[in-house]
């Protein structure tokens, strides 16, 4: 039985070395989304173009634009003349933030009823809005002779990530996504594309058994896998910085748990596809809730509850809990028990569902 | 069971939804020889041969191969049966001995037995030089000679080869009888399936297959001298004013034409089938040499498939 299955990993090892775009891929898709990740999808947005008009010219209302300046978020380009340039040059695309500060700008301060000051916003770009909204709530600086400018009363000190990286929070996650999307499409592709090609049917009139050749066309993945994980983190800790806290042994084997599960999901895809482009496509089909829903992208806590529950079912969502949780916190791997849990009975279930759908026949 | 049979099938039936694809197949086929299924494509040659190696169940009526009660017991059978696919099933990215070192490992060849078996069949189909070369890129007949070396790697009882030499030269279909028959000498049943009549001649015995049914069976010189029908050739000049003299006969079944010959079927009772065409033909003002001849296999075909194309089919013998 381990001579067939070792004679299946061999040829599935030879195959792949010598399908140069599948290699390619393996190396590929970790490096691509890495740095599409980890520096284009940036969430903490800084240095928007901004203008600022200023009709004040009082060294109050200097000051806070030297302020606006010095908190990174804008970056202040020409000034403008008037509000209706402010306006040309955003529709133009130029400017995403425009700043205009009234010729009364002291006396709404003292007044404090009204605002003081405009921020005008390109509404057209997602992220920018929310962004504008943290400009607003920088206070006016103290100087002497104002008050009635409250300062924050609470300083917010972020744990984990005190920098507030988006690159520490989603490199981690990337391993899991990675790991998703590699794994099923090649595993579900490899054994598809045996029934395409007719070599299964070659296979089932040999004494080897289901279990022996799925054994031997999956292991090879789990190295595969794993490989993947080791580039991620290199890759993670050299162009991001990106620390690891907590054991490597226990990251490797909550990623070789993971492999597992998403291999099985190839599997089941496996048998309900017929030709490799159903199985990419099923595979598609499976991986995108896996990134809008896992927790990946957007906070878990923010989704509506039938999402929560679709997310339950979803093995990333769990992979991605215990990676950020041994990566980011330290945590040890026993303390995350529940994901393991739940990582474990989606593999046992994909592979009851896997072998009551593969039959050695061609029924 | 019969120890003589290597396959014995009763009422052998499978259908796809509705349609049936073997309809009621019986067959009782000897060991140590050449058995040959002969049949149109779609007339249930192939999937007979999968029902026969456990590749589908029948949806009726009950198979013994090699004295295992199929589907049954086919991961019994798996050791004794060697099969060889209608399409190229080995790797295409894999080279000539790391396809017939896996196949040999799948079928639990220990690693002397392996370099043994895989030296011998690389000598006897003369792979010897193909060893590294990958299989993708060989010609059809190499591939063939490989796919027949892991077909027989185990030694099986039992090979079942459908269409084999499809994609082959006549050259290389030629020699790939001769390794049959060597295969043969040695003990191995041979199933095989073929849409070729010099093939189907080659056969010990020859099932023909036609829509699912099995329509005439016996050794192929008897399906020759027992045909159910009179065969008259027809030599004339003006072959085409001789067809269309001959075109309203009731009594002719079937005309073929071989260049400047035509080739006709008439039933059987007809009289004096030979004087009858004569006498047509000189009513017609048509100039010919007339003489009765042997059935070839490919009247028996004609016959046995019931004269596709003409109005009512003739009973075949069984």
């Amino acid at each position: 039985m381990l001579d067939r299955i070792s004679a299946v990993m061999v040829k599935e090892v030879r195959q792949l070395a010598r399908d140069r775009l599948t290699f390619a891929m393996i190396v590929g898709i970790p490096l691509m989304q890495m740095l599409l990740f980890g520096y284009a999808i940036n969430f903490d947005v800084r240095d928007l173009r901004a203008a600022v008009v200023d009709e004040a010219g009082t060294s109050l209302s200097r000051a806070i634009v030297a302020d606006l300046q010095a908190s990174g978020i804008v970056a202040i380009l020409a000034p403008s003349a008037g509000v209706a340039d402010l306006r040309r040059r955003m529709s133009a695309g130029e400017i995403s933030v425009g700043v205009y500060i009234p010729p009364d700008f002291e006396r709404r301060v003292l007044d404090g009823t009204r605002p003081a000051a405009q921020l005008l916003v390109d509404g057209s770009e997602p992220m920018v809005d929310s962004v504008a909204k943290g400009v607003a709530a920088i206070p006016l600086p103290r100087r002497a002779g104002l008050y009635g400018t409250p300062a924050p009363v609470f300083e917010v000190r972020p744990e984990y990530n005190p920098e507030r990286r988006t690159a520490v929070q989603i490199v981690p996650a990337l391993i899991g996504m990675i790991l998703n999307m590699t794994m099923v499409i090649f595993t579900s592709a490899a054994i598809v594309r045996e029934r395409e090609r007719g070599n299964l049917e070659l296979l089932i009139t040999t004494p080897i058994r289901s279990g022996e050749l799925m054994a031997g066309k999956l292991l090879p993945y789990v190295g595969i896998g794993l490989v993947q994980t080791t580039l991620v983190l290199f890759v993670g800790s050299l162009l991001f910085d990106v620390p690891v806290n907590g054991s490597y042994l226990d990251l490797y084997l909550a990623a070789a748990l993971f492999i597992a599960s998403t291999l099985t999901l190839g599997l089941v895809i496996s048998t309900f596809a017929r030709t490799q482009f159903q199985a990419f496509q099923l595979a598609f089909f499976t991986m995108l809730p896996s990134i809008l829903l896992s927790g990946f992208m957007f906070p878990f806590d923010g989704m509506p509850e039938a999402a929560q529950w679709l997310a339950q079912v979803l093995p990333l969502t769990h992979f991605n809990d215990m990676v950020r949780g041994i990566v980011l916190r330290g945590a040890p791997i026993t303390d995350l028990g529940t994901q393991v849990a739940k990582l474990a009975a989606f593999l046992v279930a994909g592979l009851a569902i896997a072998t009551l759908r593969f039959r050695k026949s061609l029924d | 069971m019969n120890a003589a049979l290597a396959i014995s099938a009763t009422g052998l039936t499978r259908r796809f939804g509705k349609v049936t694809a073997v309809d009621g197949v019986d067959l009782a086929i000897p060991r140590a020889g050449i058995y040959g299924f002969l049949g149109p494509n779609g007339s249930g040659k192939s999937t007979t041969i999968r029902l026969l190696c456990g590749l589908l169940e029948p949806s009726a009526g009950s198979v013994e191969v090699l004295g295992h009660v199929m589907p049954r017991d086919a991961e019994r059978l798996r050791r004794q049966l060697g099969y060889m696919t209608q399409r190229f099933s080995l790797w295409d990215d894999l080279t000539v001995a790391e396809n017939l070192e896996f196949m040999a490992r799948i079928f639990g060849l220990g690693a002397a037995a392996r370099r043994r078996r895989i030296a011998a069949l690389a000598d006897e189909y003369d792979l010897g030089r193909l060893l590294r070369q990958r299989a993708g890129t060989m010609s059809g007949g190499q591939r063939q000679r490989l796919a027949l070396a892991a077909a027989t790697l185990h030694e099986p009882e039992l090979l079942l080869l459908d269409e084999p030499t499809s994609a082959v030269d006549p050259q290389s279909r030629r020699d790939f009888w001769e390794s049959l028959f060597a295969l043969v000498h040695r003990g191995t049943t041979i199933l095989v399936s073929t849409h070729y009549m010099d093939e189907a001649e080659r056969c010990h015995r020859l099932a023909i297959l036609a829509e699912g049914r099995l329509v005439a069976e016996g050794a192929p010189r008897d399906l020759m001298s027992d045909i159910a029908a009179a065969v008259v050739e027809i030599e004339a000049e003006d072959v085409t004013a001789a067809r269309a003299a001959l075109a309203d006969d009731e009594k002719i079944r079937s005309i073929a034409q071989l260049g400047t010959r035509l080739h006709a079927l008439l039933d059987l009772d007809t009289p004096d089938p030979q004087g009858r065409i004569s006498a047509r033909l000189g009513g017609a003002g048509v100039t010919a040499r007339v003489q009765a001849v042997p059935a070839s296999l490919e009247d028996v075909f004609v016959v046995a498939t019931g004269f596709r194309g003409s109005q009512a089919p003739v009973p075949v013998q069984h």
